[in-house]
């Protein structure tokens, strides 16, 4: 079934009997062409790509739970390509144009959003590095505009300029950023997988990965075995404990971080703002809701909740910021869990088991990244090779020390990225 | 999430500092190889459950601490100084003639 305006039109003047479920519910099959573990947002992007670009349509995608209930259902939704380093910059910069052709590949509305994204700064220092940062993207042949106090006042002027102890001298906007509906782009690459042969199988759980001779012969589920020669790891913040199935330990440590939403409000932020004390940024979903959020916890967790003193920080910096929220209500928060590398970058990389792939370390910042990981991890798996613009993204980077893209400079410590 | 400091008593999460788990208690030999020392520095279980940390009572007593914490639940099982654990591992090795 195909989306469309005239569709729509039919389906609301014979009352709304037509429609169909997104995507088929099938038992798993004895054998596929490659399997991926983790049916999230990169899990099923990796299989719409197996199968639109690379023409593999024996796939599988396991997921323990349900489709979209993993951080894919459950992140902050913002999209952009603001990246800094050599091998991060270019991938984000793909995953960006990606993400701009995204509802027409799909056939589905992911709610994409380019309302901008501004990045506050708080000093001369800071000032330098967003300018640097700004000519660095646009000559890779993306967007920045440096902009100044009076040049932010204009764009939102509900900010607390005045303040003395983070003073807001500009900020580095970049106009292709944005938001998408973040349970949509699950769904449309569910659906649109599902429309070209790819199973996807919830409520199926990888107990074990099958590996004969230094190679993958196929995984144990709690739905019976399923044999295949390429196994793609995608399970995020789970990553450590599917990789220790087939007897490997990753430079990943998972770590909480902390989001929040208030009640639904008219509308009053038309972009996304970060503002560099503690991580802090804030952008309204088209529901009403302010979602916000800022730092990790600091500390290794698997709880998928955050402690207070967090919660109370994030909080202390959307009222520096906006003294007009002190009246709005936090209606939820949540915590998800991160597979945060050791330079803060991910690994798109194959293992040293031959037809085992791998695909992790996203930090924080996995949603945005969605469309380009499942590009490139499905361009891996089908053809053997590195994706152009995923080239960097080594396994080994960490073991020989070449090629660490440490965004943040913070060294190799996971919860400093 | 309250952590016991042998020296202070329960204190507040936010005293404290946090390093990750604590494999620098087993830091490899100067000469144990590029391997031994990349896994020491890059590669971690990190299995939910229970986990042996780092933690700087940095705004405390400044005591580097052992805290035994669950990482699914948050429940920390106890604390004992790091200094101790240190010393217990130095003396067994110094009677096995190891290089510490």
């Amino acid at each position: 079934m195909r989306f469309s305006g005239l569709r729509v039109l039919k389906e609301g003047l014979t009352g709304n009997k037509g429609w169909t479920p997104h995507w088929r519910d099938p038992e798993p099959r004895s054998e596929y062409d490659v399997i991926i573990i983790g049916g999230g947002g990169h899990g099923l992007a990796t299989a719409h790509y197996l199968a639109s670009v690379h023409g593999i349509t024996s796939v599988a995608v396991l997921e323990k739970g349900y489709i979209g209930g993993g951080n894919v259902g459950r992140n902050t939704t913002i999209v952009r390509a603001n990246y800094g380093l050599p091998g991060n910059s270019e991938f984000y910069s793909h995953s960006l144009k990606l993400w701009e052709g995204l509802e027409e590949d799909l056939n589905y509305n992911v709610m994409h959003s380019q309302r901008g994204i501004i990045n506050l700064f708080n000093s001369d220092g800071a000032r330098d590095a967003a300018a640097r940062r700004g000519n660095q993207m646009m000559s890779q042949g993306d967007d920045a505009v440096l902009m100044d106090n009076a040049a932010v006042r204009k764009l939102i002027p509900y900010l607390d300029f005045e303040q003395t102890r983070f003073p807001i001298y500009g900020g580095l906007y970049h106009p292709r950023g944005g938001t998408a509906r973040h349970d949509a782009v699950a769904w449309g690459f569910a659906r649109a997988a599902d429309q070209r042969g790819v199973d996807l199988i919830q409520q199926c759980e990888v107990t074990g990965i099958d590996i004969v001779d230094g190679k993958v012969r196929g995984v144990q589920t709690t739905r019976g075995p399923i044999r295949a020669k390429k196994i793609g790891m995608a399970a995020a913040g789970r990553s450590s404990q599917v990789a220790a199935m087939a007897g490997m330990r990753l430079p990943i440590e998972s770590h909480v971080l902390q989001a929040f939403v208030t009640e639904g409000l008219k509308p009053c932020i038309d972009t996304v703002i970060t503002y560099p004390m503690g991580h802090f940024y804030i952008s309204q979903s088209d529901k009403g809701g302010l979602v916000f959020g800022g730092a990790l916890d600091f500390y290794s967790s698997y709880a998928a909740r955050g402690n207070l003193p967090m919660a109370e920080h994030v909080i202390e910096n959307a009222l520096t910021l906006m003294p007009m929220l002190t009246k709005a209500k936090v209606l939820r928060s949540w915590g998800g869990i991160m597979d945060m590398s050791f330079d803060g970058s991910p690994i798109i990389d194959k293992t040293h088991i031959d037809g085992l792939y791998l695909n992790c370390g996203w930090c924080y910042g996995g949603f945005k990244a969605t469309p380009g990981s499942g590009n490139v991890f499905a361009h891996l798996i089908a053809t053997d090779t590195p994706h152009e613009v995923a080239k960097g993204h080594r396994l080994d980077r960490f073991r020989t020390g070449r090629g660490i893209m440490d965004e943040e400079a913070a060294g190799s410590q996971h919860n400093l990225h | 999430m309250r952590l016991p400091c042998p020296l202070c008593g329960e204190r507040d999460l936010r005293e404290f500092y946090y390093q990750g788990a604590a494999v620098s208690l087993t830091r490899p030999d100067p000469d144990a190889g590029a391997d031994a020392w990349a896994d020491y520095v890059h590669l971690r279980e990190n299995l939910p459950g229970d986990l042996e940390e780092m933690w700087h009572h940095a705004q405390g007593c400044g005591a580097w601490l052992v805290v035994t914490r669950n990482t699914a639940t948050h429940v920390v099982k106890g604390a004992k100084l790091a200094m101790d654990t240190k010393r217990a591992d130095t003396k067994r090795a110094d009677t096995k003639g190891a290089r510490t």
